[in-house]
């Protein structure tokens, strides 16, 4: 069931094409015989899971291209129309949009997956340099994406996250002239824009390919945290991990298809079904949800500049945090301390999305304040000071006795 | 022969829930804040519509009354340019026969052209045309309304909403709840105060209403008792006509919504069948492997 | 995997061919939306008809209108040409028709002014246009002949204009498509 640990192929058209170019045996090795930990549990899922989405995102994406005009009188009338009169447009670009959140959703639990059992630490530092490059282009071809319907709540978005590059002295203003390819956001911006959501992803996906790539060099971590030392470690990825990840996957579809057949445009805003009009701001602009925990983090500094920079800081905290998580131990399993601050982690990051979501005035600047204070004390002081002083609890051997030691504790084993 | 082993999987499944509950109590008493609602507007009560929930599907007849109270009272200001003619004859609309819909158009002029020598010219309407918008451009609308722009009520229900509040938004993202839009425009219609409340500045031309931003709004209340007079025969009150042309421009805004909860109603129903499968699959395959 | 017991083999067999089926059905039903969306959408298909009013062409007179994108030539044809038409022996003709299977009212020819050769518009219609060798239409493509009943009579045209489906509303409305 296993198969080989090198693809060995028998029929001899297959061999002669192999020969030539060893594509199957690269399938063979990165999606079949790879020996990935056995104790995987359904949070190392989202990898598969985001990985559909990448797919839907990019196949509903270049059928909306189909019938969508980037032009500043059409972008709008053309969206409806998709949503009104192409067949089955109604479903495509409710994917589209929706499609969206799911990806930012699942990154999420990737990623905290990821500051749970330690999958930031070496040696996969290159591995998940490359996921914050994923996450950060993705925010990219997020907002990109969010201007093209050319509604309210794109313009004002496009206005005002363009203008975070004003902030600069001197060259602030140049930059956002030559973003806007003008002197406000207008129809070259839209154009520029619609061009860059279809370059990022081209982009994104091939930093999810070198994510992949470098996942294969130096293996999966696992929720011991343990490196894998034999061959007992771990199971061929092929139909384990195939067919776990597509249950997972075909599980997490009965959310995102709840949300586009029946909940279409509850993660959007109604201001977006409004058309653009660049004499009227709004009374409450919001971003896409997603974006809401560094909107708080923007908005929580009196000082433009300051905002912008501690939030290009709060991203690039990602980039370094395995330098500054210095335990042994990579899983908080084994680190009850530190875990309890990855949960007051979470309430901080899920607060400033909430506090993103609220007027910036009065009580919630304050704790907008405090919030971005901790997200930032968090990962400065606490990690490199827990991971520091507290002494992880004893791990097992290896992956296999722990696989063992929880066997013989479970009271009475269930049967499946 | 090993028995399966759910241990590794549940405990970090009950530990995030637990955190996730952890997060909730402790996020509560800061959520529970109300949302700023705008400019002390109140907020709009839920209303049924026959078109809510997973089973949900337009009233035709109620469309239809809903189409004659935006053609004789609301059109007078309000455009439809998005709703082509054609659509109140297809399936999921309110499925006039193509005959009436034919003379329907024919009371609609539309401009087309240039003709031969060059001249725009008007002619009766057809199927494929879309209903003619009241005034010539945006412009021309506010000078006609003291300033203030009769927005087109193709994508109003869509275009409007309020904000749900904690814990309201978190339910509904399981109820499937997407009717803030015509729960406020049926709110606006109905909300309407002859006298604003003492000691209430009303500017010069501005109406009360209770759900409008700021309780103020040029639009003077469009609907009253008997204001059209129903071809079905159900009494038109205020309430009766609000329902009904919001209901009218729900559909107006969401043409789609019942292939769409039709189909998804099949989706779901195919997905979980094969979630289960995949779900007995994974767990034959990975039996008697420890994990 | 020790398990070697045949009926669960079996029984596992089963659950994994169901399941592999219907994934498949299920990535076969998901691919139709992504294919019908390019199928013409609600809006062209709303113009895939249309209804021409030949109250005001005479007797002589010819007009083209648009219908699906293309050309469509209605001709009010005159007695000589109709008489014309008639006299063909339609054992000569390359695509054997004969005029009454071409309209519906000898008065009346309603055809799609596309040369069957590659495509191109035929001359004809204006009053000072060729209209080649047989009274008919002339495409300057290629050069070939239309007679009055636009059927094909020189040049490398395979085929007849092609009349396109139309009925009459009244004596002188047309519904095209």
């Amino acid at each position: 069931m296993s198969g080989h640990a090198t693809f060995e192929p028998q029929n001899k058209y297959v061999k002669w094409f192999e020969d030539r170019l060893p594509i199957l045996g690269l399938v063979h090795s990165s999606l079949v015989a790879f020996q990935t930990p056995r104790n995987l549990n359904y949070w190392w899922t989202f990898g598969g899971i985001l990985f559909m989405f990448l797919m839907i995102q990019i196949i509903t994406g270049v059928i909306l291209a189909m019938h969508y005009i980037p032009h500043e009188t059409l972008a709008f009338d053309s969206t409806e129309h998709i949503l009104r009169n192409v067949n089955y447009g109604w479903l495509i670009r409710y994917m589209h949009a929706n499609g969206a959140s799911m990806f930012f959703f699942a990154v999420y639990i990737h990623m905290f997956r990821g500051f749970y059992y330690g999958s930031f630490k070496g040696p996969r530092e290159g591995l998940w340099i490359l996921g914050v490059i994923i996450y950060n282009l993705m925010m990219a071809a997020g907002f990109l994406g969010y201007v093209l319907p050319w509604g309210q709540m794109s313009f004002w978005a496009a206005t005002v996250i363009t203008n975070l590059f004003s902030a600069f002295p001197i060259i602030g203003e140049p930059i956002v002239h030559w973003l806007w390819g003008g002197y406000s956001v207008g129809q070259p911006t839209l154009n520029r824009f619609y061009s860059f959501h279809y370059l990022v992803p081209m982009i994104l996906f091939v930093f999810v390919i070198l994510h992949v790539w470098a996942l294969h060099v130096v293996g999966n971590n696992n929720p011991t945290g343990i490196s894998v030392k034999s061959k007992q470690d771990t199971l061929p990825f092929h139909p384990f991990y195939t067919i776990k990840d597509a249950y997972a996957i075909v599980a997490f579809l009965l959310i995102f298809v709840w949300f586009v057949f029946f909940n279409p445009n509850q993660l959007g805003h109604p201001d977006n079904y409004i058309p653009a009009n660049p004499m009227v701001t709004p009374p409450h602009i919001v971003p896409e949800w997603y974006f809401l925990p560094f909107y708080a983090i923007l908005r929580a500094v009196p000082d433009k500049l300051g905002g912008v920079l501690l939030m290009f800081g709060a991203l690039a905290m990602l980039a370094v945090m395995p330098w500054l998580d210095r335990s042994k131990a990579r899983s908080l399993t084994y680190r009850p301390i530190m875990a309890v601050f990855f949960w007051l982690f979470v309430i901080d990051a899920l607060f400033l999305g909430w506090l993103g979501s609220q007027p910036a005035e009065g009580i919630y600047v304050i704790m907008s304040r405090l919030a971005t204070a901790y997200y930032f004390l968090h990962f400065l002081i606490i990690m490199p000071l827990v991971s520091t002083f507290e002494k992880p609890r004893p791990r097992p051997e290896s992956i296999m006795q722990s696989v063992l030691d929880k066997a013989g504790d479970a009271s009475p084993a269930k049967e499946a | 022969m090993i028995k399966r082993n759910h241990m590794m999987t549940s405990k970090s499944v009950r530990k995030a829930l637990l955190g996730l509950a952890t997060v909730s109590v402790l996020a509560l008493p800061l959520l529970a804040h109300p949302a700023q609602a705008s400019g002390g507007a109140a907020t709009p009560h839920t209303q049924n519509w026959s078109f809510a929930g997973v089973f949900g599907r337009f009233d035709k007849a109620q469309l239809k009354r809903g189409l004659q109270v935006y053609r004789e009272v609301c059109s007078a200001c309000h455009g439809l340019k998005r709703v082509a003619f054609r659509t109140l004859a297809e399936p999921g609309g309110p499925e006039m026969s193509i005959e009436a819909v034919k003379a329907l158009a024919k009371e609609y002029e539309v401009q087309d052209g240039p003709d031969d020598e060059g001249e725009m010219y008007t002619r009766t309407a057809l199927l494929s045309d879309y209903f003619p918008s009241p005034y010539p451009n945006d412009n021309a609308a506010r000078a006609s309304n003291n300033g203030a722009l009769p927005p087109d009520l193709s994508i109003i229900t869509k275009a409007r909403g309020y904000l749900r509040g904690f814990p309201n938004w978190f339910f509904d993202l399981f109820t499937g709840y997407q009717e803030t839009g015509v729960d406020y425009l049926y709110a606006l219609l109905t909300g309407y105060e002859e006298e604003a409340p003492e000691g209430f500045v009303l500017n010069d031309g501005m109406n009360f209403n209770h759900y409008f931003s700021g309780n103020q709004i040029a639009m003077p209340a469009p609907l009253s008792d008997e204001g059209v007079e129903y071809a079905d025969g159900t009494k038109a009150t205020v309430k009766q006509m609000a329902k009904d042309v919001s209901a009218f421009l729900m559909w107006t805004a969401e043409p789609t919504l019942e292939q769409r909860k039709r189909i998804g109603f099949q989706v779901i129903l195919f997905i979980l069948l094969f979630a289960g499968m995949m779900y007995f699959t994974t767990k034959r395959l990975w039996r008697g492997v420890k994990h | 995997m020790t398990n070697a017991d045949t009926v669960d083999e079996s029984r596992r067999d089963f659950l994994y061919i169901a399941t592999g089926a219907v994934a498949t059905v299920g990535a076969g039903l998901a691919c139709w939306p992504l294919i019908d969306q390019m199928n013409p959408d609600a809006t062209v298909k709303a113009l895939s008809s249309i209804e021409v009013d030949l109250a005001p062409v005479e007797v002589g007179q010819a007009i083209t209108v648009v219908w699906r994108g293309k050309p469509v030539f209605i001709r009010h044809r005159t007695v000589k040409e109709i008489k014309e038409a008639k006299a063909v022996d339609v054992a000569t003709l390359r695509d054997p028709q004969t005029d009454a299977e071409r309209v519906q009212k000898p008065a009346w020819l309603v055809m799609v002014g596309i040369c069957t050769h590659l495509g191109c518009i035929p001359k004809g219609q204006k009053v000072g246009d060729e209209k080649g060798d047989y009274d008919g239409w002339f495409c300057p493509c290629h050069g070939s002949h239309y007679d009055s009943s636009g059927r094909i009579r020189k040049g490398p045209a395979p085929l007849n204009l092609l009349v396109p489906a139309y009925t009459f509303l009244t004596d002188t409305k047309i519904k095209i498509g």
